[in-house]
């Protein structure tokens, strides 16, 4: 992802009532939403936004299966091959007694990967710094920031934002960088949705 | 939003008072801003205190040994592993609050569930203790991991419950760490915000890992907290059932018996359960939630009480009843004698847990009893001086009278440095939850937004003009709001 200086509309709004019609005349008129920045999290607003669906379930799912092999695989080589253990003349391969620690270990490396997994992805870590658009971005306002391209008429935007009934309209630039995270890619136009 | 958010009228309103947004954040984030108060340093220095006289205890046990603890031959176990249960057992709440109510999609847990699972991770970390130091040769602890190793390779018993316990154990501090934490982030992020000196600024914006609160963000920590909730659930189920196979699957009279991984999972909700409503009683009133920890939350508790109670309560009758109809000799005397004999040496302590376990929770069916703070918090200690000796019950007097009878021990009576241990404990975990109120979010901020305008007093309240609204206006209002 190239880095650089961007230039950003940013739009703050405090009842997301509000928010979800802007968001849809916002998308509507052609402007690329950078991101919506909310302090808690609001259902339906990735599907207004036009954001796919996440898959980090099918990583959870993935580091469970690779718990279990592992568990499994490397109980049944110790006490099979590597030092099989006569405990009272039992068979060897006592798969009924691995399935407490089989399972375990699935939840373990699940859950262990899906949340680094998590925090890769959204580039979360002690000592990183970002761009914050509005420090009540974490309390109660929600946070439309909108990048502006060679063709965006800032001015026309900021007053297009107040009358979508933003409180607060600025404009604001921002390094571009590896942790501020672009969804161009995941993001569908408006007019590619159904029902349009 | 769309009107048809609003919950039932009928329903009680879980969050308090007129609040925004702003309001929330203020009344729960302003009390971690402020200095702490005087009575916040006595409870910090007590608790710091009970803790190191337990790193004492420790100290003589590694010194000199088991010996310490009165242990003998026959009662191999006793204070010391009973501590342990105990303290798993109440860990389990936290869990069940934070992952298990979030699948039943209950509203009610994100005005308790911070402060349920930082008690779990806390009473988890106590547990941890007790085995750890049982092992008497403490520096050959890594002994219980599974590695190549230059002993032969000689490799750990994996088909021994005691090894199924190492893994279940760290597998759910583990995972209720990181659930725990996941969840903490957005609202470190909060504190971060409103940090006004620069070591705050600094401190939390190293714990708040960067967070900023974007769509796509929230997007994947929603589907992170659902699977996380999803595995937590049968985990904190298979925890509880593996400490009970430690019991269930050797061949002691009183151990060897099936009912126990639910009888087990049970009993450590009811006690988790008490100790949530003993911490919370407490926090509330200090720290002034009364708004977000309601009164209404304290009966959903009560109720939870009351029926893991009696679910304990019929399984210590079916465990009863199976030992006389079980013909075998030797469980019935477990239970006839060592058990429900009230004079013998150990009768009484059988009474105590009957009583504190099954008995008295029965007064939380009456509605009036279970809104009352004063009978709740009693209560709550009550059940937890139960379950303390459900476990002592189970343990010694099952052991105490072998089938050797001359190596019967008579009685077994701890010593100050295994009461000492069990002290320290507390410390450790009272020292841990001061620290927590003092510098964390004691309720899950950016959750008990999210369902503000659904079950909020002062949005209920608006909800009654919406009733009054004819059916069919409301439809037109709605579409339009669709399109």
């Amino acid at each position: 992802m190239a880095g650089g200086i961007k230039k950003f509309v940013v739009g703050s709004f405090d009842d997301e009532a509000v928010l979800f019609p802007a968001v849809k005349n916002v998308r509507k008129a052609g402007y690329k939403i950078h991101d919506v920045y909310t302090p808690f999290p609001i259902h339906g607003l990735d599907h207004a936004m036009g954001l796919r669906e996440t898959s980090l379930h099918t990583a959870g799912f993935i580091f469970a299966a690779t718990g279990t092999t592992t568990a499994l695989s490397c109980i049944s080589w110790i006490f099979t091959k590597d030092w099989p253990l006569n405990i009272g003349g039992k068979p060897n391969f006592a798969l009924p007694a691995w399935i407490p620690i089989t399972f375990e270990l699935t939840v373990l490396f699940s859950a262990v990967g899906m949340v680094l997994t998590f925090c890769y992805l959204c580039q979360l870590s002690p000592f990183i710094k970002k761009h914050h658009f509005h420090a009540r971005a974490t309390d109660d306002l929600f946070v439309m920031a909108i990048e502006c391209t060679d063709k965006t008429n800032d001015a026309e935007l900021q007053s297009f934002l107040e009358k979508a009934g933003a409180k607060e309209v600025n404009v604001q630039v921002a390094e571009t960088g590896w942790w501020i995270g672009r969804y161009d890619k995941e993001q569908k136009l408006y007019r590619e949705e159904k029902g349009y | 939003m769309s009107l048809l958010k609003y919950e039932s009228q009928i329903r009680e309103p879980l969050i308090g008072g007129e609040k925004n947004y702003h309001q929330i954040t203020e009344d729960i984030i302003s009390p971690i801003e402020m200095k702490p108060s005087r009575l916040w340093y006595i409870g910090f220095f007590i608790s710091l205190g009970l803790l190191l006289f337990g790193a004492y205890s420790v100290y003589r046990e590694v010194t000199y040994g088991i010996g310490q603890w009165n242990l003998n031959k026959t009662i191999g176990w006793g204070w010391d592993i009973t501590n342990f249960v105990w303290w798993v057992g109440i860990g389990h709440a936290g869990t069940l609050i934070s992952a298990i109510l979030l699948l039943f999609r209950q509203g009610w847990r994100t005005g308790v569930n911070r402060a349920a699972e930082a008690m779990t991770i806390f009473a988890v970390m106590c547990a941890g203790q007790f085995p750890i130091w049982h092992m008497g040769r403490v520096w050959m602890a890594f002994f219980v991991l599974p590695y190549p190793n230059s002993r032969g390779p000689l490799w750990v018993n994996f088909n021994s419950p005691l090894l199924w316990d190492v893994f279940a154990i760290s597998t759910y501090f583990t995972v209720s760490l990181l659930f725990w934490y996941s969840g903490l982030i957005p609202d470190m992020a909060t504190v971060r915000d409103r940090a006004k000196t620069k070591l705050r600024k600094l401190l939390y914006g190293v714990a708040s890992f960067g967070w900023t609160g974007s769509t796509k963000h929230w997007q994947r920590h929603e589907s992170l907290s659902l699977v996380l909730a999803g595995l937590s659930t049968p985990l904190v189920l298979s925890v509880h059932t593996i400490v009970s196979f430690d019991f269930a699957t050797s061949v002691i009279p009183g151990w060897h018996t099936t009912i126990f991984p639910p009888y087990f999972v049970a009993g450590a909700v009811f006690s988790g359960f008490a100790m949530v409503q003993t911490l919370l009683i407490v926090v509330r009133k200090v720290m002034g939630l009364q708004d977000y920890i309601t009164l209404g939350h304290i009966e959903a508790m009560n109720k939870i009480i009351v029926l893991t109670g009696s679910i304990v309560g019929c399984a210590y009758l079916t465990e009863l009843f199976i030992a006389w109809y079980g013909q075998n000799p030797y469980e019935w005397y477990a239970f006839s004698q060592n058990r429900a004999n009230l004079f013998s040496p150990y009768g009484w302590s059988y009474w105590l847990m009957m009583f504190c376990n099954v008995v008295s929770p029965q007064l939380f069916w009456s509605s009036k009893l279970r809104r009352n703070i004063t009978v709740t918090f009693f209560m709550s200690i009550i059940v937890n001086i139960g379950m303390w000796y459900e476990r002592f019950v189970i343990i010694v007097t099952s052991i105490y009278r072998d089938f050797l009878p001359s190596s019967w021990s008579t009685y077994y009576s701890p010593t100050i440095w295994e009461i000492g241990f069990y002290l320290g404990t507390f410390g450790l975990f009272f020292t841990c939850f001061f620290l927590f109120a003092k510098y964390f979010p004691v309720v899950a901020v950016a959750e008990v937004k999210s369902i503000l305008k659904t079950t909020g007093e002062n949005y209920k309240a608006k909800m009654t003009e919406t009733d009054k609204m004819d059916a069919e206006k409301f439809y037109i209002e709605e579409v339009e709001h669709a399109h």
